[in-house]
């Protein structure tokens, strides 16, 4: 036992880190003080999230946790003061720094990683609790996707009456979480026009969660996420609370849906494309709604709302345009060249494969991304990043003339490889894993076109 | 010459991008002027005792194994029929597990394997995760290495007398003790290995295709292609296994 600290004491302490952390350059200093705090005291965060006066709301997903808080920020931002962890930093440490960092703030909006979301949920005590989806994702850190549902359900189990379960029914494994919660509201998309002619070759929870039969799609919207039911015991998508329906894509542009909730319907205008985002909008929108927002405050805030870092992110560099898609699993990559091939397919991406622990030092996902539809557009791609061959690899398997493929492992480099093969007023297609993406945000930060990211505003 | 693999359970038992190694062995096949057919064979198909040339199975999750292994247990007898006749075999991860006599788990509940690979796998707490390097010689005096990825809690053990795939250069391999890795019947290969595994190892998917083309009455040479993506990739990945592999 280490001896007690007052917990203001520590805070200075935790909080003077970061500060120390920018000095040195070291990076935002998102998480230090957090890591700090917890070596200090680990209850300091429990007493900390326990002071904020409208308590703390969690979400947790494999795709889209950052967007989606973002846009709950959006939303609610003007109502509240937020503890948000924008920069997404969403370890336990991360969560504690932002604590730390939010002074005066009412309620706390954490997204949360997917492994460590019952440390969190047992520490924060949150009020509500967002679940997205689970697909396969760097199975060398979290290991097999049903033990960490195994390990939210475990989490769920634990929580009082107070808390509600804000979840995604057309995720098999996260609606059937859905099911433990005193408090649930389902959320999923209702129109069957973008329906996928078949479940992608990475779709996950093919097999019914109670009795192992392939489940019946009435529609397979995202991966394995849509209107499912086992033809052999019946368990199925759970009924819609928050639906989305009139689902319009507009290429690269945005999207447009029927926001349908309580009895009443408002039409959402989002300035994010692609299906996957619309799922981002309907999970923002449940959460808020659970948190308080009005149905005017969902379509206020998620009219005005843009890209998080990173994701979707447009950056203007000189008279060219970066349009940065961060790609970091099968289900993610394979919306984002869906998204980008309804948009009128690219001539030139540049695309960043880093193997650090952040990324996935398990590098197999690749070849369950869906590139073919992408590949057929390319005129060049530069592979980049510390598996840069392995890249190379997996477009020339696809198809890909071996041509049209440049190898150039050093990330600035490619980025101006990119650029000098974009024609003027044109715009270079991105698609960085999760380290390639913050360094090559920083390489541009330090030429002067974007802010560093923990400068952001939330 | 047309040549054909039977993809086993590709629609349960690919986890770590198994279509990997089908996309290696078609394309490779084509670029010296062959056709490979890939012909999937999940629950419920019967195993063709003739016509294919090499058989594949990947990996899955504990659910997706558990789900397919009475399908395969009862599958045992003509995929022996296959092999007998000259059919080449390669098992990864999961289907490696499977080929076995048996998987225990942690609770210690018994899955039938094949028996077709004297091995048994024992689960252990801990999962043996990271980029691996192996030394083997598939043919006498040609030693080759193979680089991939392995992410394992199953701790195989071979029994006396059979012969690894490879010996572990670094990484774990097939206990994280013996320092042998894979398992070796034959034309039928076993291993942990994914990555997937014949990308950055070429060698292997062009001794499948050449063992398919010999039983077919072919000639096996087959024309070299320029491979420097492929060689780069391997360097790297033995790298990796170098400064980053499993150490038990």
């Amino acid at each position: 036992m280490s001896p007690r600290i007052p917990l203001g004491l520590e805070v200075a302490a935790a909080r003077a880190a970061a500060g120390l952390s920018r000095l040195a350059r070291r990076g935002g200093g998102t998480t230090i003080p957090g890591k700090l705090l917890w070596k200090l005291d680990p209850g300091a965060i429990d007493h900390l999230a326990a002071r904020l006066p409208r308590g703390a709301a969690l979400i947790s997903a494999t795709n889209g946790k950052t967007t989606t808080a973002a846009m709950v920020a959006a939303i609610l931002g003007g109502r509240y003061r937020l503890a948000h962890n924008s920069s997404g930093a969403n370890l336990v440490s991360g969560v504690a720094s932002t604590l730390l960092a939010a002074r005066g703030a009412e309620l706390g909006l954490f997204e949360v990683d997917e492994g460590a979301l019952p440390e969190v949920v047992r520490r924060v005590r949150p009020r509500a609790i967002c679940l997205g989806n689970l697909f396969r994702d760097q199975l060398d850190r979290y290991g097999e996707l049903e033990r960490v549902a195994d390990r939210w359900r475990a989490a769920v189990t634990a929580v009082g009456p107070e808390t509600t379960l804000v979840v995604n029914a057309d995720d098999p494994q996260v609606g059937d979480v859905g099911r433990i919660a005193v408090q649930a509201v389902a959320f999923g998309l209702d129109d069957i026009r973008h329906a996928q002619p078949a479940l992608q070759h990475a779709a996950d929870s093919k097999w019914c969660v109670a009795c192992g039969t392939p489940y019946r799609y009435a529609a397979a919207y995202v991966g394995h996420l849509g209107d499912y039911r086992c033809p052999s015991c019946g368990h199925a998508r759970p009924p819609l609370d928050v639906a989305a329906r009139e689902i319009e894509l507009d290429g690269l542009e945005g999207t447009r849906f029927a926001l349908v909730a309580g009895g009443e319907t408002r039409r959402i205008e989002l300035r994010l494309p692609g299906l996957y985002n619309v799922y981002n909008a309907l999970a923002a929108s449940a959460l808020a709604l659970t948190l308080g927002a009005t149905l005017a405050d969902v379509q206020e805030g998620l009219g005005r709302f843009t890209a998080a870092f990173g994701r979707f992110e447009r950056i203007a560099i000189g008279d060219r345009r970066l349009l940065v898609l961060l790609i970091k699993n099968p289900a993610g990559a394979n919306e984002a060249v869906r998204t980008l091939v309804a948009g009128g397919a690219p001539r030139v991406a540049v695309i960043a494969l880093n193997d650090a622990i952040a990324d996935g030092q398990d590098v197999s996902w690749i070849w369950d991304v869906d590139f073919e539809p992408l590949l057929a557009g390319l005129e060049h791609v530069v592979a980049t990043g510390s598996r840069a061959a392995e890249l190379a690899l997996r477009f020339k398997y696809g198809g890909l003339d071996e041509g049209a493929v440049e190898v150039v492992p050093g990330l600035e480099r490619a980025l101006d490889r990119g650029l000098e093969l974009t024609p003027s007023q044109g715009e270079l297609v991105v698609l960085p894993t999760y380290t390639a993406m913050l360094a090559l945000r920083k390489i541009v930060a330090e030429r002067g076109f974007v802010r560093q990211y923990w400068e952001r505003a939330a | 010459m047309k040549l054909v693999v039977g993809h086993l359970y590709p629609d349960y038992l690919n986890i770590y991008a198994d279509r990997g190694n089908i996309a290696v062995l078609a394309r490779r096949a084509a670029w010296r002027g062959h056709e490979l057919e890939v012909r999937p064979l999940s629950v419920g198909d019967e195993i063709p005792r003739e016509g294919v040339d090499i058989f594949y199975v990947g990996g899955g999750q504990d659910r997706e194994q558990a789900l397919v292994a009475p399908d395969f247990a009862a599958k045992g007898g003509a995929l022996r029929v296959a092999l007998d006749r000259g059919a080449a075999l390669l098992a990864v991860c999961g289907g490696y597990q499977l080929l076995g006599r048996f998987y225990r788990d942690t609770n210690g509940v018994e899955q039938p394997g094949l028996g077709l690979f004297a091995h048994e796998t024992v689960a252990g707490e801990t999962r043996m995760i990271g980029d691996v390097l192996l030394e083997c010689e598939l043919e006498p005096g040609e030693r080759r290495t193979l680089a991939g990825f392995e992410n394992h809690a199953g701790r195989t053990r071979l029994d006396p007398g059979a012969t690894p795939l490879g010996r572990v250069v670094a990484g774990f391999g097939n206990d994280g003790e013996s320092g042998y890795e894979g398992c070796r019947l034959g034309l039928a290969l076993g291993t942990y290995l994914h990555g997937p595994l014949l990308p950055r190892n070429p060698w292997l998917a062009d001794w499948l295709l050449a063992r398919a083309l010999e039983r077919r009455g072919e000639s096996p040479d087959l024309a070299p292609l320029p491979d420097d993506l492929e060689r780069e990739a391997h360097e790297v990945a033995a790298r990796r296994a170098h400064e980053r592999g499993g150490r038990a």
